[in-house]
């Protein structure tokens, strides 16, 4: 199987895989970061988001043997401020797609610290929630700082 | 001490008869309003966890040695399987077993819709496992296929046989009424689309099934699995701590759990099997479609004097037929109404509960039906709900009720019409309309609760229930630290384990507060009782004197208070162990919930575009445990209903019974940008009849009202009578062309 380095969370990582595998699969099932999820495998939903040199990027259809970039998953952003404002804001459910929304939030915060609505809605339209938290994200994104 | 009554239990509606055993529930109910923890806001114990991504789901579950399992459908609505032969497949590297026809419950011979599963083989990786079963060689008799459903009534192919209600004379009632209106109203399937999909992982230890399931109900589960596979339930141990999404949908173990639990005692490994997106749109249950032939008669001060209601249910291949007709019979006080409900067996995939089976299909066309009414009468919509308030369901008192008190919770709301209506600019036009909602959600016994405190002064609430997404665990929390008088993060909840905890309900129907909570305030209070006693020894004082509050154990003549942690150091090792039971619902009264909802919409009415703008929500569900989560409940509530009403709809060949909709752009569910403005207030009264808590159920009522106040809405803007969901441009063009001929004949519209 050929190999593939990569680097995630700041850490390099050098793994066997086989060509095809998607960076999705290759993070949850090979390296165990888990806290990115699968829920459409096909690019639809989001909920599967990491950061590609800080870009928000759908790792169930990006093959993983294309990266040649810093990938950030959930587990790189434990830390970040947004997880508490998610907490605080109850913008979260079942769980299942918010992994996914917090990477894109930090990487839309990273671009513009204070998002208007407008940007949020815009930004965060490719992460769905079958839950309904959409308003506690907003919430959430907008006083992510506090 | 426990006893046995002949009680009416219900779940999502259906009702049965049942003996049960249920303890004395002694404790009184806190008064109404804020405590100390309980009726204020909590974030969620376990929200870091979800946040942070470490939460693990059954899509996480990675066990040493794990096989993956694949599923062969039926590409044919209705077939039988003629020959199959698994040779091929065999040979392919990887591949360790195969199930064909009856070697697992859910894998059957005659495919009664297009994708219900036949086969089954587990491989070393997903990807063998699929090409494998593309690699099976089977034939199949391809047999007649029914898809429409008013085909299947007039052929009596039914699910159940038709449900018929009357009461008064509405033929008379309709005779007498100085005005009859009629109408047809057709809603369409949609699909729960958890964004967990469907999965288990079964592994046998010993004689032992541990079965890791993303499931709403881990009592369900294991019964089914023991049952199917003929062993004890206690041999069976179902584990979902976290599960990503079910609304219903993943009440039972289903073919998947099935599969994975035959599959790992075959092969001698974990086995998953997880359904992919495209499978979960099409097997995986949705809400039914249904036509709806209504009718109303009423006296020119709006009074209603009949009701009447033909409800189709296109069931589809199996499933139940659920109470659509609900709304009618029990919203409004009506002396005469009559109903048949039709469960049409169709070649088209299972219904399965979608929050608020029936009464959310139901009440689309009750309250659009109301509207026109009190349109053709030139009657206030409030004051017309106002006139015909129900006094009592059909004779049974109710528990509690206080929809005026919603009503007028949501007059300021309403109040806003003339504003909004001013808004309209060009071809946008805008409106106000509002829907009603009535809902079971009481919840009953069984349940049970356990309290450990340990000489940290530390509780833990033991349930074998499951927090599916809405914050129960959070509320459990809540509510024994209320009792026991210590602050929140005092309390840690363990559940969604069948071999760790007691009974619990299922997490459907709005059930798991109203059925859990009491039980764990009664596990509170014993060990609260115990601590008191141990207490009053140590300090020589009387029982009646000790308090605890806010983590400080007391007297109130101060002859010592100290904190909880530290008196109970004494424990050492030893520690204090509570139970509870969930007690039984008031005999004689219906326990339902209510509310309102208030809708600002804007239509173009070039386009036929639909724009939710605001959405005012008033509900009644008791006592409110944690308000910030309740709050969460009802806009996803009213996001989800949004989705129904104008975007959302499964989509399947009329021919071939095939569905068309099978992935996430072809099946639009709402994102964060098609979100309005909501407000959610409630009236936060407990129920004084209903348990030691006085709270009823919020999952579910949120999204029942929306799309009927969003088409009234639509009527207010434009004066165009939408009759089916989801209100596409198509359907909001048609009503509009309608709404030009009726205003030609005279009545009044905005176009």
């Amino acid at each position: 199987m050929p190999e593939l380095r990569l680097t995630i969370n700041g850490e390099a990582h050098t793994v066997d895989a086989p060509i095809g595998i998607s960076l999705a699969q290759l993070l949850r099932e090979t390296l165990g970061f888990t806290g990115t999820k699968i829920a459409c495998n096909e690019g639809h939903c989001g909920a599967c988001t990491v950061q590609v040199d800080g870009v928000p990027t759908l790792s169930c259809i990006t093959l993983a043997h294309t990266v040649d970039a810093d990938v950030t998953t959930i587990e790189g952003l434990r830390d970040h401020p947004l997880i508490n404002a998610f907490v605080r804001a109850d913008a979260v459910q079942c769980g299942f797609c918010t992994p996914g929304q917090v990477v894109s939030a930090a990487a839309l915060v990273a671009d513009n610290p204070s998002p208007t609505v407008e940007e949020i809605r815009h930004r965060m339209a490719g992460n769905i929630c079958r839950c309904g938290t959409y308003p506690r994200i907003e919430e959430a994104i907008l006083h992510w700082r506090d | 001490m426990a006893r046995l009554i002949r009680t009416e239990k219900e779940v999502e509606g259906r009702f049965e008869e049942v003996w049960l055993v249920v303890e004395e529930d002694p404790l009184t109910q806190w008064p109404s309003g804020p405590q100390a923890v309980v009726g204020r806001d909590a974030v969620r114990k376990d929200g870091p966890e979800r946040v942070r991504g470490e939460a693990r789901y059954t899509a996480d579950v990675q066990l040493p040695g794990m096989l993956h399992a694949a599923m062969l459908r039926s590409p044919h609505a209705h077939a039988r399987v003629a020959r199959i032969d698994f040779a091929r497949a065999l040979e392919l590297p990887g591949v360790r077993a195969v199930l064909g026809p009856g070697e697992a419950k859910g894998l059957v011979e005659e495919a009664e819709f297009a994708g219900q599963p036949v086969a089954a083989v587990a491989a070393d990786s997903l990807g063998a496992a699929r090409r494998a079963v593309e690699a099976v060689d089977i034939e199949w008799e391809v047999l007649e296929a029914v898809i429409d459903p008013e085909e299947a009534v007039r052929r009596e192919l039914f699910t159940m046989e038709p449900a018929r209600y009357e009461r008064g004379d509405p033929d008379r009632a309709f005779a007498d009424a100085d005005v009859v209106l009629e109408g047809t109203y057709r809603t369409s399937v949609v699909l729960h689309n958890s964004m967990e999909t469907h999965q288990a992982v079964c592994e046998w230890v010993g004689d032992t099934l541990n079965a890791y399931v993303s499931t709403q109900y881990i009592w369900g589960v294991r019964d089914n699995l023991a049952e199917e596979l003929g062993i004890p339930g206690d041999k069976v141990r179902v584990v979902c701590e976290f599960m990503g999404g079910g609304f219903g949908s993943k009440n039972g173990a289903d073919e998947q759990t099935y599969v994975a639990a035959v599959l790992a005692k075959r092969t001698g490994r974990p086995v998953k099997c997880a359904l992919s997106r495209r499978e979960e749109n099409i097997a995986a249950g949705n809400r039914n479609a249904t036509i709806q032939k209504l009718k109303i008669g009423a006296r020119s001060d709006g009074t209603i004097v009949a009701l009447e209601g033909e409800y189709i249910n296109a069931v589809g291949a199996s499933g139940w037929s659920a109470m659509t007709e609900g709304p009618m019979r029990m919203l409004y006080a009506c002396e005469n109404v009559r109903t048949v409900r039709y469960g049409a067996k169709i070649n088209t995939p299972p219904m399965k509960a979608f929050r608020a089976p029936g009464f959310v299909e139901g009440t689309f066309g009750l309250e659009c039906l109301i509207d026109e009414l009190g349109e053709k009468l030139e009657l206030d919509s409030l004051e017309l709900r106002k006139r015909n308030y129900a006094d009592s369901n059909d004779g049974t008192p109710y528990s509690s009720k206080n929809l005026m008190e919603c009503y007028e919770l949501a007059q300021k709301h309403w109040d806003r019409r003339d504003d909004v209506r001013a808004r309209s600019t060009g071809t946008w036009k805008h409106g106000v309309g509002m829907a009603s909602q009535i809902w079971f959600g009481g919840g009953g016994p069984p349940s049970y609760a356990w309290t450990r405190v340990g000489s940290d002064g530390r509780i833990t609430v033991v349930t074998a229930m499951q927090d599916i997404g809405t914050g129960t665990r959070t509320a459990m929390a809540q509510i024994a630290a209320e009792e026991l008088g210590v602050p929140l993060d005092h309390v840690d909840v363990v559940l969604g384990d069948s071999a760790r905890g007691p009974y619990a309900t299922l997490s459907a129907g709005s059930s798991t507060t109203p059925s859990v909570g009491p039980a764990v305030r009664a596990a509170a209070a014993d060990a609260k009782q115990q601590i008191i006693e141990i207490a009053a020894q140590r300090h020589d004082v009387a029982e009646d004197d000790v308090t605890i509050e806010d983590g400080v154990i007391k007297t109130a003549d101060g002859t010592f208070a100290e904190p909880l942690s530290e008196f109970l150091g004494l424990l050492e090792d030893a520690q204090i162990l509570g139970k509870g039971a969930r007690g039984p619902n008031p005999a004689g009264m219906s326990v339902l919930t209510f509310g309102i909802q208030v809708v600002e919409v804007a239509v173009d009415v070039e386009t036929g575009e639909v724009r939710v703008e605001r959405v005012a929500a008033a509900h009644d569900v008791g006592r409110i445990v944690n308000t910030l989560g309740a709050r969460s409940q009802v806009e996803g509530g009213i996001i989800q209903g949004i989705g129904h009403t104008l975007s959302e709809q499964r989509l399947h060949d009329p021919e071939t019974g095939r569905i068309l909709t099978t992935t996430l752009d072809a099946y639009r569910m709402p994102t964060i940008a098609d979100v309005p403005e909501i407000v959610s207030e409630f009236v936060d009264q407990p129920d004084e009849h209903l348990t030691n808590l006085g709270s009823k159920g919020l999952g579910e009522p949120p999204i029942i009202p929306i799309a009927a106040a969003i088409a009234n809405a639509i009527r207010d803007a434009t004066g165009a009578d939408v009759h089916e969901l989801p209100i596409t441009r198509e359907e909001m063009l048609r009503a509009l062309e309608a709404a030009k001929k009726k205003e030609r004949r005279g009545a009044p519209a905005a176009v």
